[in-house]
């Protein structure tokens, strides 16, 4: 075997693995838009603010310390103790919740039964709030996220594949963090699908993703299962969030893998948890080979900014409803 | 009392269907011209003109673009920023090849050139609806962004990849170019701000207008009833880049002078322009006005708040300018998702009673 | 009165009460219709006439309303043909079919609830305006002479609904009856030569019918209007109809004037029932 199809191939699992990824933050979106109609623009920002708070426990940071000394002239910045990694997830959660519960509270219990831009573009506002509010909270600069998840290429792949391909090839360099990330996602994956198939409050969390008011006249508190819902979201977050920031530093563009999930929905259709899978496995393959084969030789490089929505466009031109979404009948 | 509507009985149908129908509203109008053209450039200073009032202007030409096609016609665009890229790109392509003719016409053309690229990209706007539409139209705004940074041909090889405006004059006076004085800017402004409100008055009052209306209140039944839905989609995302097209040239040529696509013309323009007609209120041009107004001032006043009076450093200030941002978009959204213009519109009828509300 | 098998489809008549019928306007043959697994209708022939009126009735889910899209257009057959005027209608997008002179009102009301009820109705003209955008743009000769002229057009269809008061109003803070006028009057501005309503009168009460059904008589009467109606209330179906054809399971069970239709076994099983007298 050639050293370059085997490059395509390393090339092919690291698009599989960005893929789970994708498909894990897809998740999220699916869960709310599920339950409530609800396109949560805001979920990328929920995985930044989870990662910051996390960071931000772990090393003791005082929130909204730059506030605080500017106001009164003081200098604080930490507490001085650090808080261990399962403990401060722990806490980050119970944090993750409360939100949920807010916004909740103060802002989509206000918005039942408005049209789904309006709910679109209120999440945008929540996006924006929530991303001044963890620059507020914890700083705006870059913070390194330890949770003794292992870094780095690893050796043990590498060894075992480097007779492959003749001796030009060194063997398929996988890093061990996305190795973790994958085998997280997809637990956390399975663990979603059997919560929504087989607990109580899974099914009711299904009741209300058909229909509320049929919802709300079987006894299920619509308030309730959003809060759960958003919670769970926030808890997709949260793992996504601490993947990404492990992997390249807790910052600002981890808010954009939201966007980059828009792709993913929109092949794998907006209501189906397979299709958050197989669509987010799809664009991170299809991204990295395009990349690979066309955008890094012929076009410049860089395609990987655009070419998940152009592939997510065509398909829809063809499959509005996307592979997995149910077909649309228009009923006058 | 001052503000009647009772005894006002029109004769025709074309006083019926004035865009001022009150006899009140009509002189505020025509005061508000007057100062916009009479006063305001004798008095402009540099500060005024690029801090508040040029941006605004041309804000508001983007905001009535996007609001013909997200307001009055359905269709939800996130590629403005792209589309307002492919404004000033061409405007700089065309000023850079032809120097002799008049930037205004330039201008003119850039937005053509716009209108032809928005109504590409609308083509899937028969396929797909809604959300859909809405990220297929981050397809566009990711790929112009992309587009004038990989191919050179576009900021003419130069090595930095930014743009700039070289000088150029309308009746004598430079409009562009770091010598245009304040007033001659803001006229400018002022011209294609005007020109463009009364195509966008006149449109959306007329059968072209009401088939946009129809098709973002039930397309179906608006096909059903006669409105051809690839002409009114089409043309909706033709006027709107045309609009948008306009103000991405303003943006570059007489505001900025210089430009690099992927700050300025990135996502967060599109959703600045998308959250101005939010604010401002939905198929409105009045709306598309006060949005823009708003969202212009806004970072000002919280500047002048944080960092004149409260002695804050400005990063500080620019995180509250984005949580304040975010939650006046879900207040206004839960209060009141008409905007500012529905305000308006609620306190006029509320003049019209004065001072005997019932 | 009226035999079916006798009448060619090109001869006319003149009913008891002196109104002229036509030749046949829109006839329908063996059309078939599904939804994947699901026949909504079964091999379903039947003509409309010229002038008359003509009543589509049958319980619930016996695929009226698909019948009437298939008409619009808006639903494309699998099987069967629709010929208008004397020629086959190859399939055709719902605006050209609306622009052939077809209108309709909606079993849910279908009007664009951001518009006022003038603009509502003023949508219903857009066959008879063509002034291109840049005209509109620039608002000069043709496109507000045509502007002033269709609104009179409007105007005149206001009047004759007697819906004068409620025309700057918002569609959407109408009471349901007013809607419903309201969507006919847009019907009835595009000056149809067939009117397909849709349940006009469902959800009204006694008087409420008893305007609408002389509004419906009127409209056949004054502008000679071709009507196809689908309704529920029988009286109004014996009082109004000319025609009547019952549809039951996508199947249709009864083809005839009222009196036949009322007689009919297969009818009265499947929906009419028996008056306990």
């Amino acid at each position: 075997m050639s050293a370059d199809f085997l490059y395509g191939i390393e090339v092919l699992i690291n698009g599989l693995m960005a893929g789970v990824l994708y498909a894990l933050v897809a998740l999220g979106f699916v869960l709310i838009y599920k339950a409530s109609g609800i396109f949560n623009y805001a979920q990328g920002v929920m995985a930044l603010f989870g990662a910051l708070t996390l960071t931000g426990i772990m090393s003791g940071q005082v929130p909204f310390a730059h506030l605080i000394n500017a106001t009164f002239g003081t200098h604080i910045h930490n507490f001085g103790w650090n808080v261990p990694a399962l403990g401060a997830i722990a806490l980050t959660l119970v944090v993750m919740v409360c939100f949920a519960w807010m916004v909740q509270k103060f802002v989509f219990r206000h918005l039942v039964g408005q049209e789904p831009i309006i709910l679109f573009m209120a999440t945008i506002g929540l996006a924006y709030f929530l991303e001044g509010m963890g620059d507020l909270m914890w700083g705006s600069d870059i913070k390194k996220l330890d949770v003794g998840l292992p870094q780095g290429g690893s050796r043990w792949v590498e060894d075992i594949t480097a007779g492959l391909g003749g001796d030009d090839f060194y063997g398929f360099f996988i890093d061990k963090l996305d190795m973790v990330a994958t085998l997280v996602a997809a637990i956390l994956v399975i663990s979603l699908v059997m919560f929504s198939q087989y607990t109580k409050q899974g099914r009711a969390m299904r009741a209300v993703a058909d229909d509320h008011q049929a919802a709300l006249s079987v006894g299920i508190s619509l308030n309730y299962i959003w809060i759960l819902v958003w919670s769970l979201a926030g808890l997709v977050a949260l793992v996504a969030g601490i993947m990404w920031g492990a992997k390249s530093g807790v910052q600002f563009s981890l808010s954009l893998i939201a966007l980059k999930a828009l792709p993913v929905l929109m092949l794998g259709g907006f209501t189906s948890i397979p299709g958050a899978i197989v669509g987010g496995l799809i664009i991170g393959v299809g991204e990295k080979l395009f990349e690979y084969l066309i955008g890094a030789p012929f076009l410049g490089g860089a395609t990987e900014n655009w070419f998940a929505y152009v592939l997510a466009l065509i398909f829809l031109v063809f499959r509005p409803q996307g592979l997995f979404g149910e077909k649309i009948i228009e009923r006058v | 009392m001052f503000y009647r509507e009772a005894g006002d009985f029109k004769t025709s149908y074309v006083a019926d269907s004035q865009t001022f129908p009150l006899k009140l509203d009509k002189v505020g109008f025509w005061v508000t011209m007057m100062v916009a053209w009479g006063v305001i450039p004798l008095v402009i200073t540099d500060y005024w003109a690029s801090a508040l009032l040029v941006p605004f202007l041309i804000y508001a030409i983007a905001a009535i673009g996007l609001n013909i096609l997200t307001g009055y016609c359905g269709q939800v665009s996130l590629g403005t920023g792209g589309f307002m890229a492919v404004g000033a790109y061409a405007c700089y392509k065309l000023m850079t090849s032809f120097p002799d003719v008049n930037i205004l016409v330039h201008i003119l053309l850039s937005g053509g050139i716009t209108a032809a690229v928005g109504t590409a990209f609308g083509l899937p706007s028969l396929r797909i609806k809604g959300f859909y539409l809405a990220v297929a139209t981050l397809a566009a705004q990711f790929f112009l962004v992309w587009l004038f940074n990989k191919v050179s041909w576009f900021y003419n090889y130069s090595a930095s990849g930014q743009i700039n405006a070289p000088e150029r004059l309308v009746a004598g006076f430079a409009v562009t170019g770091p010598a245009s004085p304040a007033w001659a800017q803001y006229l400018v402004c002022l011209f294609f701000v005007t020109l463009c409100a009364l195509i966008a008055r006149n449109l959306t009052r007329g059968s072209v207008g009401r088939s946009w209306m129809a098709i973002r209140d039930m397309d179906i039944a608006a096909e059903i009833i006669g409105v051809n839905p690839l002409r009114a989609k089409l043309s909706a995302f033709a006027v709107s880049s045309f609009f948008v097209g306009i103000a991405g040239a303003l943006f570059f040529a007489v505001y900025l002078g210089a430009v690099e696509v992927g700050e300025a013309f990135g996502i967060q323009k599109s959703f600045l322009v998308l959250f101005m007609i939010i604010i401002g209120g939905l198929g409105s041009i009045f709306g598309s006005f006060a949005g823009a107004a708003f969202l212009v001032l806004l970072p000002v006043a919280l500047k002048i708040v944080g960092v004149d009076w409260l002695g804050w450093p400005t990063d500080l200030v620019a995180h509250f300018q984005l949580v304040i941002v975010g939650a006046l978009i879900m207040f206004f959204l839960i209060k009141e998702p008409h905007g500012l213009a529905h305000i308006w519109g609620l306190a006029k009828e509320k003049l019209r009673r004065w001072p005997f509300p019932y | 009165m009226l035999e079916n098998q006798t009448l060619a489809p090109s001869d006319g008549y003149v009913t008891a009460d002196g109104r002229q019928i036509g030749g046949v306007m829109m006839d329908l043959r063996n059309i078939t219709l599904r939804f994947g697994g699901v026949e909504a209708i079964k091999d379903i022939s039947f003509d409309i006439r010229e002038g008359e009126i003509r009543a589509i009735i049958g319980p619930n889910g016996a695929g009226k309303s698909s019948m009437l899209n298939v008409i619009s257009g808006f639903y494309v057959p699998q099987e069967g043909e629709v010929w208008f005027n004397g020629a086959k209608r190859p399939p055709t997008k719902p605006y050209q079919v609306a622009r052939q002179g077809i209108a309709r009102t909606f079993q849910n009301i279908a009007l664009f609830e951001g518009m006022s009820v003038l603009d509502n109705v003023m949508t219903g003209r857009l066959r008879q305006m063509s002034s291109g955008l840049f005209s509109q743009a620039l608002w000069w000769g043709k496109a507000q002479t045509e502007e002033v002229e269709n609104r009179a057009a409007v105007e005149r269809i206001i009047d004759f609904l007697e819906i004068q008061s409620i025309r700057k109003t918002p569609v959407g803070r109408l009471p349901y009856g007013l809607k419903k006028r309201v969507e006919l009057a847009r019907a009835l501005a595009a000056e149809p030569h067939l009117l397909l309503l849709d349940e006009p009168m469902a959800g009204m009460n006694v008087e409420e019918k008893e305007d609408m059904s002389r509004f419906i008589l009127d409209v056949n009467d004054e502008f000679g209007t071709t009507i196809a109606l689908i309704e529920h209330d029988m009286g109004v179906v014996m009082d109004l109809s000319d025609r009547v054809v019952v549809m039951d399971y996508g199947r249709k069970i009864g083809d005839g004037t009222p009196e036949e239709v009322r007689n009919n076994e297969a009818v009265i099983d499947a929906y009419l029932g028996v008056s306990h007298d």
